[in-house]
């Protein structure tokens, strides 16, 4: 019940108080009721639940993470092949 | 490099990633004192760690306790014989939300009232109603308000609107409730074993964190506070054994991109003006948590429905059938599988107890995705 989706505000309608949002091609129009006036722009993400946009998702921090996930898969590569090189320096059958 | 959409979806699903964090998890929880148990409050959050079979990839001494943060599965059964009464109402439409429907009663469920002849009308959104009551204007729409903080400022944003746009025939029955009184509660139970807290994505997004700071602070209890996407709770999860690990006990947010401190101001504003902590809300499985509901004020008692049909609610509680285990579920006391009905009387068609039921239900959960462990 409480999952809710990110969402890109394509349209704002200021009469009625209704933004337009965009979710993987879906369009659907959610309240504003509950941001503040001016608050919520057209290119922006936010969630969405029941209707109504909840609050608007911080690129900045999403990037952050998304740079912290790239930045831990490249520690786990570099550490793997670090592994396979010291395996490979017990290796018997070398031929140097 | 811009953000877009769809790395808001896929880049929090990622398979690579999900892997890394169950390596750096089963690497620091080798330095983990004793075993330890991480309660996730919130039902979504059940659902993903069974969806991507997050117990699987991590280490035995990591366990999850299942919270109660499912607002249809502790629903009481007298608060859903007060939905089927007032359904039954024959100048009534009764509209509520999601899973509600399904739920049974002490006469049935809100379906079989249906079937019965009642009008019950499942929306997606409280707003639906206006569309709803000026279509009817001879029927009293009754607005069957359930949820935790995430859904509360919606109804909030209803009553607005029934006050602004002076609308005569539509009224409410108020079944919100509150994240941390119930986290508490659950502290308080000597029988409980929480280490630590996987803290509500979306309650959060509306509340801010500052709302679980209490547990750090006096009940030496960490709390996180994650996204819904498997890397959230894998990385969530990962925060958790680091500060045990530092020893240290603290509130942190991992769902950054979503949550601040202070939450939604204007939500809260909508809120506080119209609903106040009722003395008691009795949980299902839970007991009485003192202030752990919310009731309309009273100056809005014209539309409080409660009040208007007081002479026909009942009053009386009722508890569940005898072998539904539903409340230890909820209590993080027992899971799904040690149910002796689950998945023979108890299943998503034949559903004995609420947590079967909802798409939140830890029951449900285990009986969706439980085929992969």
């Amino acid at each position: 019940m409480c999952l809710s989706i990110p969402s890109k505000v394509v349209k704002i309608d200021k009469e009625t108080n209704l933004a337009t949002v965009d979710t993987m091609g879906v369009q659907r129009d959610a309240s504003l009721d509950l941001m503040s006036e001016d608050e919520v722009k057209i290119g922006d993400y936010v969630l969405l639940h029941i209707g109504f946009i909840m609050n608007k998702i911080d690129e900045e921090d999403a990037l952050l993470s998304l740079e912290t996930y790239r930045e831990i898969i490249a520690q786990m590569d570099e550490e793997d092949r670090q592994r396979v090189i010291l395996e490979d320096d017990n290796c018997a059958n070398r031929a140097f | 490099m811009g953000l877009e959409l769809k790395n808001l979806y896929d880049d929090f699903r990622n398979a690579e990633t999900i892997k890394a964090y169950a390596k750096i998890i089963k690497e620091d929880a080798k330095k983990l004192e004793k075993p330890m148990n991480i309660m996730e409050v919130c039902g979504g959050h059940t659902h993903t760690i069974m969806k991507y079979g997050i117990l699987q990839l991590l280490p035995q001494n990591i366990k999850f306790v299942h919270g109660p943060g499912c607002p249809v599965c502790i629903m009481p059964k007298e608060r859903i014989d007060h939905a089927y009464v007032l359904a039954m109402q024959s100048d009534v439409i009764l509209v509520t939300l999601g899973d509600m429907i399904k739920v049974p009663g002490s006469h049935g469920s809100l379906q079989n009232a249906r079937s019965k002849g009642a009008d019950v009308r499942f929306v997606y959104s409280p707003l639906d109603c206006l569309k709803i009551a000026n279509e009817n204007p001879d029927k009293k729409v009754i607005f069957f308000a359930i949820g935790f903080e995430t859904t509360t400022p919606m109804t909030a944003a209803l009553l607005n609107a029934v006050i602004n746009k002076d609308i005569k025939n539509i009224f409410f029955h108020i079944n919100h409730v509150t994240v941390p009184e119930a986290m508490a509660a659950l502290l308080s139970d000597a029988a409980c074993n929480i280490d630590a807290f996987l803290g509500p994505a979306h309650v959060s997004v509306i509340s801010g964190s500052k709302i679980y700071e209490e547990f750090p602070r006096d009940y030496a209890k960490p709390v996180v506070v994650s996204g819904f996407e498997p890397v959230d709770v894998m990385q969530s999860i990962s925060m958790i054994v680091k500060q045990f690990v530092e020893k240290r006990c603290e509130l942190e947010v991992e769902y950054k991109r979503a949550v601040t401190h202070e939450g939604n101001l204007k939500a809260q504003e909508l809120i506080e003006k119209f609903f106040e902590k009722a003395q008691n809300f009795r949980w299902r499985g839970l007991g009485d948590i003192p202030r752990s509901g919310l009731r309309l004020r009273d100056v809005y008692k014209e539309l409080n429905a409660e009040v208007i049909y007081q002479d026909i609610l009942p009053t009386q509680e009722i508890n569940d059938h005898k072998l539904c285990i539903c409340g230890d579920i909820l209590k993080g006391k027992a899971t799904p599988p040690e149910c002796s009905i689950f998945g023979t009387a108890c299943k998503p068609t034949t559903p004995v107890g609420s947590c079967m039921v909802s798409s939140e239900g830890a029951c449900a959960a285990y009986y969706k995705y439980g085929n992969m462990i």
